[in-house]
């Protein structure tokens, strides 16, 4: 490889590989910000039904400009379509979706991740408020937390650490995490790295994560198909 | 049936009295009673409690965070209260830092759970949002099935302002898509609940019973909006009359 190939991945890129992995039929709730960008994956024949706190489920693409339907927005105030199939519930129904275990994957942005899979998205050093809109719930109750964020900060400090250093959003629940440097699992033995971002080699990744990655035998470079 | 209907948003509010609490509906535009908090900023009550899902927006054209930078908010229960970047520090924000306003930042289904609570007579939960986080310390904890769960207890309201788009003149009423929101649980957890509404108030029995969204005995006043510019209307397509 030569070091013209050596990138970090962009961000659609690394919402899709985590896209990729959807099931067919699943209930998805997509953080705002980069994490909606899962949308974009193609998902040729399997159906994603998206869920968003404020009671909307199974909503479709974003509203083109101009053609907003007024009462119609997703939980990131985007204005977005139906599709047919669709089903809209108050916020206390829309949390027992939410909590009640009903939603299969939450793709949420973070600050920070821990080895034990404690992470960290509300609040930034120095601030007294924060805000958690329906991330603690969806924490606890989506099948799977998944996280989609930068390998490292403005400021090229590491975001995989061996302990969240700002206050956490949960304890132990996030299983995988994308970064623009590579795929991780979160496992009992802490991070382990399974694909990397083309170009780049382990020891660099490493230097760019607090937390000790496990190397997989089976390391890949990260791909979407 | 009891005929609910007022003729303007300012008689709606004239009795909310300094010190009220009041839960403010809607999810971004959509539900959001704007026409409500404007009479409100006339009328002029202050040392007023908020409950609603975040606080610091001055968006619409009458919004919470009017109200907030007025100096007339003393505490505020939300699930936003700080935005994501510094540089976007609102009012709401300076205020909370300086400890002239309080704000009480929980987990949004803790929110509403806290206030479907206090509808349905149920004197406190368990919830796993926030277990292990810094807004559990202090608060009871108990271990169910080996899951960690926190207690939360009932938020409950002089006042419900919500919007939804058709009424019968008892207060039945049905919402416009997501403009449903916090607006369904409001109306039953607060004493008194006003309603602006965007599309027709009809006689009663004109409503399909089995097509109610919020049975009328949780309603008790009913204004429906001007067209614009008198009514506040969210988007150009949405204040047509």
């Amino acid at each position: 490889m030569t070091t013209s190939e050596k990138k970090p991945l962009d961000r659609q890129t690394m919402c899709s590989r985590l896209a990729m992995e959807f099931e067919d039929g699943w209930i998805a709730n997509l953080g705002a910000g980069m994490p909606t960008l899962c949308s974009n994956y193609d998902f040729k024949d399997k159906d994603i039904i998206y869920q968003s706190e404020n009671g909307l489920i199974g909503y479709g693409p974003l509203a083109k400009e101009g053609e907003e339907i007024p009462n119609l927005v997703n939980a990131g105030v985007q204005y977005v379509t139906l599709r047919p199939g669709s089903a809209i519930v108050h916020h206390a129904d829309s949390f027992t979706v939410i909590r009640g275990g009903y939603v299969n994957v939450t793709v949420l942005g973070s600050y920070e991740v821990a080895e034990n899979g404690d992470f960290a998205n509300w609040k930034t050093p120095g601030r007294k408020g924060g805000g958690i809109g329906g991330a603690m719930d969806l924490a606890v109750g989506a099948q799977r937390v998944w996280i989609a964020m930068e390998h490292v900060t403005r400021d090229g400090k590491p975001r995989l650490l061996k302990r969240c250093a700002l206050p956490v959003t949960a304890v132990g629940v996030v299983q995988r995490v994308v970064t623009d440097l590579g795929l991780f699992d979160v496992t009992p033995e802490g991070f382990l790295m399974r694909e990397i971002a083309p170009g780049y080699t382990p020891e660099e990744v490493q230097a760019a994560t607090e937390a000790k990655l496990i190397i997989s035998p089976d390391l890949k470079p990260l791909k979407v198909t | 049936m009891k005929n609910k209907v007022l003729n303007s948003f300012d008689e709606a509010v004239a009795d909310i009295p300094d010190g009220a609490t009041i839960m403010v509906g809607g999810f971004g535009p959509p539900g959001l009673p704007q026409n409500l908090l404007g009479a409100l900023i006339r009328q002029g009550a202050t040392d007023l409690t908020i409950i609603t899902n975040r606080g610091d927006q001055t968006s619409a054209k009458a919004n919470t965070g009017h109200l907030v930078e007025l100096r007339r908010v003393k505490k505020v229960y939300c699930a936003f209260s700080a935005s994501p970047h510094p540089s976007q520090a609102s009012v709401f924000e300076e205020l909370t830092e300086s400890g002239e306003m309080e704000a009480e930042l929980m987990p949004q289904g803790t929110l509403v759970e806290r206030m479907r609570a206090a509808a349905s007579g149920i004197g406190a939960f368990y919830t796993r949002a926030s277990v292990g986080t810094e807004l559990a310390e202090n608060k009871e904890t108990r271990v169910i099935d080996g899951k960690t769960y926190v207690l939360e207890f009932p938020l409950h309201a002089d006042y419900a302002f919500i919007r939804a788009f058709t009424s019968d003149t008892f207060g039945n009423l049905q919402y416009d898509l997501t403009q449903r929101n916090f607006n369904p649980v409001m109306a039953m957890a607060a004493k008194t609940t006003l309603v602006e509404i965007e599309g027709d108030i009809i006689e009663v029995g004109g409503m399909d019973p089995n097509n109610v969204h919020t049975p009328g005995i949780f309603v008790d006043r009913v204004i429906k909006i001007p067209p614009a510019p008198e009514g506040l209307w969210t988007l150009p397509s949405d204040g047509k009359p």
